[in-house]
């Protein structure tokens, strides 16, 4: 049996009797009533570490990791710096409690501060908290923000990540929100349907860049015209392709939001990730989860602490903008590794590295038969029709070790490259294709 | 300290990615107009600026933090080796089912062996959090409801030492609070719970051992008049340790509950996270719960979602790399560790709250189950010594404090959870350390009020950080 108790069977002997009890037995007697008592728990015996690790190694070795990767839809294979692994595995980091004792808790808090100033950077607004649990949540939580007495509406395009509007459609049963979904059109958001279906009572329009389709919308447009109807405007972004595009701010939003994986975080079968939020200064009270502030001790040191308290839930209650208390700070630190380790050439460097990935495999794709669904501008997934089944094309690259686009029903695939795609693997996934067409 | 902003010189970087190897071509929509300030630094500074950085945080690697209603134990290496392995780390979440079959039986595994901890049927995944978990199990509860045409019930009754998290989780939910307030033995007061309940009444939101350490002894009658009244019981697991082995949330009458992983099954905190919030239920409710859930035909592993699923609280199925440390961790405790380690949680905290309930007041005084709560309400009339004047002085002695000013029934409270794996080296020095503060403290307020004073900072300004928020860094023009 494994175990991390440290009281020898004799110690824990003195600690009752010091304690004033007989037996562990007589400790329980006191507290417990004996018809909630259970018996000996069903689970298998105990194991020594190596046993463990060995069980575990037996089922991470059932799960298969492909050698290259061409799928997104919501989570990316990038490059991780060596860097960004060793700082977030400094056992202070990984082993410390939500920062509530801001003295022996500066460097947790600073790191925090330091990367609300990078998501400021990067998605142009004025405001960042501290994280929440991903991209999805961090969407929900953005329209939910924008929610006003008369104005209880949501619209969300329909061609935002499936993942997120299921996300975004469970907050707002819980909100008692109306969801309304703005359809697509030709892979965009239907902007003449938006404008029919904005009203009085919209609170907020939520679409992202790129959008599922790894499309680039007419995102200026769709803002206007949320604020024409005095909606708010939420944008869900892609960080790494912010290293290049137009920012939230630039397209007028009000929040900004997106999934921080890309920046750091490895494809974990879908967690732990990073959603971010980022508000104008006018929203700032009404953002959800933990937010760092600066400030100085008695002595006049620069400090960092976590402020604006009056908006969580342990001050507030059931009147609190939201109820996280655990947000994903260490995956925050590892995004602000991340973009540090990059800088600004970097960042810029990896958006032109992806998107140039992705259009060289479009156009080898259209020309051995794969045309572009979507006549559209793309940064880093585009999706392509096939003329065999989906299925048939994704089981011929597995058997190369290669994990094939996302189906989108039986004849269409989602593509996504990133900086670790070459062009001898680009090459190769062609060549497996233009084989499966033939046959 | 600097920030990262302030080191490092323009031109600096790492060596990270490899060069263009086909033709750039970028898309034709707008570009940004504003290049973003992200630090230009060597690979080297940055490595020292976090070391810089992990220097001025603690942990629980550091020394001993007793952060009641926290579980801050003890994080095995193991955990951490289990979830970097790169059949775990490097999957993609959309993989085929074929694929993915370990990462599946892991899911399934885990499910099996807390649902047995824990006397449920079921359990998801995808909530990330405590908090999150609240909400998802407030969300099961509404699903039922509403299966039932019982949408009238919209009010969840929340006593009044309930963490914070509940009545907003309840509000988030769409639910309207009651608060009840607590007997004076600490616990539920019966007949305001039974004043409370009616045809309005959704459920009853409890952690049990409450938030003073306190097993309620009524547990069974009190889950039965919710029941009688047609609601449901919700079991706010933050307070698990105490009781695994020894008594289960589904035999005490709940009938959903949330877990913390990253307190009872030892995967860390991160400074606030990664966490996991797993959420459990009764046969009754499986078929609303969110997410995915895993079936296991002829050996193999299916993805499965439950038929009238409340939806998604996340994208994916959850954290699921801790979800992996908590795995390793139950497989390496097993039939006889899992109630040891709550047995010595218990015992720990009833060990030093007898060494300390001579000097410091103990509202409850009989005994606790894995932490304990303290007040120095009166030593704030006597001489003006404050809960926050101990434990800001705690930190001289390189302890962490505990969880102050909560919960709110308790004036001055200071609430102490040394968890199962302190020594009893640790636990006497952290005896010391509080009665040497109460005597200090008592001869010299004003000395105590200024504590800490061998920490990176003194307290701070928190005033002056909520009303002229600086919330980012801003260059010198």
């Amino acid at each position: 049996m494994g175990s991390y108790v440290i009281s020898t069977k004799q110690e824990q002997q003195e600690l009752l009797k010091e304690a004033g009890f007989a037996s562990f037995e007589d400790l329980f007697a006191h507290q417990i009533p004996p018809e909630v008592r259970c018996g000996e728990l069903n689970l298998p015996e105990g194991l020594s570490e190596l046993e463990a690790l060995e069980q575990m190694q037996e089922l991470a070795g059932r799960n298969r990791v492909f050698r290259s990767i061409f799928r997104g839809a919501g989570a990316y294979d990038h490059y991780i710096p060596a860097i960004v692994k060793s700082v977030t595995s400094k056992e202070e980091f990984v082993t410390a409690y939500t920062p509530y004792q801001a003295e022996i808790s500066q460097g947790v808090l600073q790191s925090i501060f330091e990367y609300q100033t990078m998501i400021c950077e990067l998605t142009g607004m004025d405001v960042s908290n501290a994280s929440v649990y991903d991209g999805a949540t961090a969407a929900a939580e953005g329209v939910a923000m924008c929610r006003d007495r008369r104005r209880t509406r949501i619209l969300v395009s329909a061609c935002v990540k499936p993942e997120t509007l299921k996300v975004i459609r469970t907050y707002c049963f819980g909100n008692d929100l109306a969801l309304e979904i703005v359809p697509e059109k030709d892979g965009r958001t239907d902007q003449e349907a938006l404008q029919e279906m904005l009203g009085a009572d919209t609170a907020c329009f939520y679409a992202e860049e790129p959008n599922y389709y790894g499309i680039v919308e007419e995102y200026q447009t769709l803002g206007e015209l949320a604020h024409r109807a005095g909606a708010k405007y939420v944008l869900g972004c892609n960080p790494i392709a912010l290293g290049l595009l137009a920012t939230p701010a630039e397209y007028g939003a009000d929040v900004a939001v997106g999934e921080g994986q890309p920046l750091g975080l490895p494809l974990a079968f879908g967690g732990p990730y990073l959603g971010f939020m980022a508000a104008t200064k006018d929203m700032m009270r009404k953002l959800p989860g933990r937010i760092v502030g600066e400030t100085t001790d008695h002595e006049g040191r620069r400090a960092f602490v976590l402020t604006l308290q009056a908006r969580e839930q342990h001050i507030r209650r059931e009147k609190a903008s939201s109820n996280i208390c655990s947000n994903q700070a260490l995956c925050a630190m590892t995004a602000a590794v991340y973009l540090a380790a990059l800088g600004t050439k970097g960042l810029s460097d990896a958006a032109v590295l992806c998107t140039s990935k992705a259009h060289y495999l479009q156009k080898e794709l259209e020309g051995i038969g794969y045309p572009l669904r979507y006549e559209a501008p793309f940064f880093h997934e585009f999706v392509t029709r096939t003329p065999v089944a989906a299925s048939r094309v994704l089981s011929a690259l597995e058997e190369r070790g290669i994990l094939g686009g996302l189906p989108l029903g039986e004849k269409e695939i989602l593509w996504c490259t990133t900086e670790k795609n070459t062009k001898r693997q680009m090459d190769e996934v062609v060549e497996v294709l233009k084989e499966v067409a033939k046959a | 300290m600097k920030l990262i902003f302030e080191r490092g010189k323009a031109g600096r970087a790492l060596s990270i990615l490899p060069p263009l190897d086909v033709p750039e071509c970028l898309p034709d929509v707008p570009g940004r107009k504003t290049v973003p300030h992200l630090p230009e630094v060597s690979e080297n500074e940055l490595s020292r600026h976090y070391t810089e950085l992990a220097k001025q945080t603690y942990g629980v690697n550091d020394g001993f933090y007793p952060l009641g209603s926290c579980t801050m134990k003890y994080n095995p290496k193991v955990n951490e080796e289990a979830a970097a392995l790169p059949g775990f780390a490097q999957i993609h979440p959309l993989q085929p089912e074929h694929t993915v079959q370990g990462a599946l039986e892991a899911l399934h595994t885990v499910e099996q062996e807390l649902c047995e901890i824990t006397g449920m049927d079921a359990m998801t995944f995808q909530p990330a959090a405590g908090a999150h978990g609240e909400f998802t199990g407030l969300l099961t509860i509404k699903a039922y409801l509403k299966s039932r045409g019982e949408e009238h019930r919209k009010k969840i009754i929340v006593p009044d030492s309930a963490h914070g998290t509940n009545p907003a989780s309840a509000v988030m939910a769409g639910f309207t609070i009651v608060n009840i307030p607590s007997g004076a033995d600490g616990c539920v007061d019966l007949e305001s719970l039974r004043n409370a309940v009616g045809e309005d009444t959704a459920g009853l939101m409890l952690t049990n051992p409450n938030t003073l350490g306190l097993f309620d002894r009524n547990i069974l009658e009190i889950t039965r008049i919710v029941h009688e009244a047609g609601g449901l019981c919700y079991y706010d697991g933050a307070n698990l340790n105490a009781v695994m082995g020894l008594a289960r949330p589904g035999d005490m009458g709940f009938d959903v509950i949330h877990l913390n992983l990253h307190k009872t099954f030892s995967t860390p905190h991160g400074g606030g996270g990664p966490g996991s919030g797993p959420v459990g239920c009764k046969a009754f409710l499986r078929e609303f719960l969110p997410g995915i859930r895993v079936n296991c035909k002829d050996g193999v592993f299916h993805m499965e979602h439950p038929e009238r699923t409340l939806g998604s609280v996340k994208a994916f199925y959850g954290n699921f790399l801790v979800v992996v440390k908590a795995l390793t961790y139950v497989l390496m405790l097993g039939r006889e560790g899992i109630p040891e380690a709550s047995s010595n949680a218990v015992l720990n905290a009833n060990y030093m709250m007898r060494k300390l309930e001579d000097l410091y007041d103990m509202p409850y005084p009989d005994a606790c189950m894995h932490e304990f709560v303290m007040s120095l309400e009166r030593q704030k009339h006597e001489n003006g010594v404050t809960a926050m004047d101990v434990a800001k002085s705690l930190q001289d002695y390189g302890i962490h404090p505990p969880t102050m000013y909560f919960p709110l029934i308790v004036h001055e409270a200071l609430m102490v959870e040394p968890t199962e794996t302190e020594s009893k080296e640790t636990l006497d020095a952290a005896i010391q350390a509080f009665r040497e503060i109460f005597a200090h403290a008592a001869e010299n307020p004003a000395e105590a009020a200024a504590s800490p004073k061998t920490t990176p900072i003194g307290r701070p300004d928190e005033v002056q950080a909520a009303r002229k928020p600086v919330l980012r860094y801003s260059w010198p023009d």
